[in-house]
């Protein structure tokens, strides 16, 4: 374990010396290249000051608002076209076809129809997070295993305990990875809603802000922590789906 | 394989397509098609907010016609296949090495994950700094949004190559290089592909992001273009063939894909 670890630990390291070296020796430019010691000095500053996590609170909102409102959407067309056969048949192309359009091309018409502000910003982030959801949640009420089904049909199930006590809890694991996905999704379109549809609060702003002042550190600091922020998500995500679905791939 | 970055595993299509189903399917896109039509026309829909249809065909038509769009899409694919080369063949070499030798993964594993955390989005300022916002800027973005996916289905798909495999290849005394070559990489492709098919689809979304960011041309600048200019048609024009151009990269893939496949079923 700690040989392992500390073999985990060498290359970061390496480059945090190569990189220190390299400022000392004057061989890079420091306005481009700060050197750690500045980064980290950077880093003190802006988290000792209480802004940076007004700009993240005001970040994990919006993408909250936006994942419940495009989640809650997408559950309940993912149930829809799982358990209903026409419903599959007239709504499943269109979504498979309109799924292939990468998710940022959207961006200008969004734009156009809600404007630049925060409500073009959750009708993004919705967008994003319907799409895993939506996948996840059809599969798994579609691919229901048959001998569930027929054991339900031995006990004379009627169709609502069917959904309730079948399909739904053997859906669980799926709906779960959906869940998960469809935060990180929903991160991943925050800080480019932020980035893209006008400047404003949250992480994307810092980072922009970082870029256009040439400050290196700050920049440095955003990116760690949206990676940390999205790291976070996905571990709640997952314990949270250990919790509610604790039979997780062992199932018949 | 950490949950973290559990890939969304690629099933196949909810089973729609593969049914005979086709007219209903076309249903909702005339029915749209329709009102769209009925709305423009009607005037409940400005041009600004949305175009007519015939516009939209329209201004496709002229950018073809012009030679604009294949330049433009030109520009985006020669992106994409560079990005995506660099960053698929350095994606293979890695999970190569990572599942081979457990000391480069102990060595790697952490790093990478590390890398593989922060979205596509996250690295354009950064990187922006030391790279400018010129070609090196995009051709390094779209090349980590192909090597995460590559690099954990080459290393997942190599170490699920089945034992029993590996031993029959050590009973007939095979060497190092034949076992490579006659038993893990053909047990070990089918993964690798459909992370090759993945990395792929990102590359072309990570494509979209950086074209609207910083570029004066490829199809993601015809977006941003007829933004500025309230050109909605051209807009709309550039989702159509972004869209179309996605499908057809995944649709020849998950044909590849099947035909790969095939030898395991038999």
């Amino acid at each position: 374990m700690s040989a392992r670890f500390w073999r985990g630990l060498t290359p970061p390291l390496l480059v945090l010396a190569v990189w220190q070296g390299a400022g000392l020796a004057g061989m890079t430019d420091p306005r481009l290249i700060p050197p750690p010691a500045e980064v980290a000095a950077t880093a003190w500053r802006v988290l000792t000051d209480p802004a940076i996590f007004l700009a993240l609170g005001a970040s994990l909102g919006r993408c909250l608002a936006g994942f419940a409102i495009g989640g809650g959407l997408g559950l309940v067309f993912g149930l829809l076209c799982g358990l209903s056969r026409p419903a599959d048949r007239l709504l499943g192309p269109s979504f498979h076809a309109l799924k292939n359009v990468a998710i940022f091309a959207w961006i200008p018409l969004i734009a156009m129809w809600f404007g630049f502000g925060e409500q073009a910003r959750i009708a993004f982030i919705a967008l994003a997070a319907f799409t895993p959801v939506v996948l996840n949640t059809w599969e798994g009420v579609a691919g229901t295993q048959r001998q569930l089904l027929e054991v339900g049909a031995a006990l004379r199930f009627r169709p609502w305990q069917r959904l309730a006590r079948i399909r739904l809890p053997a859906a669980m694991p799926s709906l779960m990875t959906g869940v998960q996905l469809g935060l990180m999704h929903a991160w991943l379109a925050t800080v480019g809603a932020e980035y893209f549809l006008a400047k404003g609060t949250g992480l994307g702003g810092v980072l922009i802000e970082g870029r256009d002042t040439f400050d290196m550190a700050l920049v440095l600091l955003g990116v760690l922590l949206l990676g940390g922020v999205g790291l976070a998500l996905s571990q709640v995500a997952r314990l949270g789906g250990a919790r509610l679905a604790p039979w997780r791939g062992d199932l018949v | 394989m950490s949950a973290t970055l559990a890939l969304p595993r690629r099933k196949l299509a909810p089973t729609a397509w593969r049914r005979p189903g086709w007219p209903v399917a076309l249903l909702l896109p005339l029915a749209g098609l329709l009102t769209w039509l009925v709305a423009t026309r009607a005037g409940w829909l400005t041009p600004a907010i949305l175009p007519a249809p015939a516009e939209v065909w329209a201004t496709l038509a002229e950018l073809w016609q012009s030679g604009d769009l294949q330049s433009h899409a030109l520009w985006s694919m020669g992106r994409v296949a560079q990005g995506f080369g660099i960053g698929a063949a350095a994606g293979l070499a890695l999970g190569a090495a990572m599942a081979v030798s457990p000391r480069v993964d102990d060595y790697l594993r952490p790093s990478f994950l590390a890398i593989a955390q922060v979205p596509v989005i996250g690295w354009v300022p950064l990187l922006m700094l030391p790279l400018g916002i010129g070609e090196a800027l995009k051709v390094v973005i779209i090349a980590k949004a192909a090597l995460v996916p590559v690099t954990i289905n080459t290393q997942a798909g190599i170490r699920a190559v089945p034992r029993g495999f590996v031993e029959v290849a050590g009973a007939f005394r095979y060497s190092r290089s034949q076992l490579l070559r006659h038993v893990v990489l053909p047990a070990a492709i089918p993964p690798i592909f459909t992370g090759i098919r993945y990395g792929l689809t990102s590359c072309w979304k990570a494509l979209v992001a950086v074209e609207l960011l910083a570029s004066a041309e490829g199809l993601g600048f015809l977006l941003v273009w007829g933004r500025q200019m309230f050109q909605m048609d051209l807009v709309v024009a550039g989702i159509v063939v972004i869209a179309a151009v996605g499908f057809v990269f995944d649709g020849t893939l998950a044909l590849l894909e099947r035909r790969l496949q095939r030898w395991r079923t038999a």
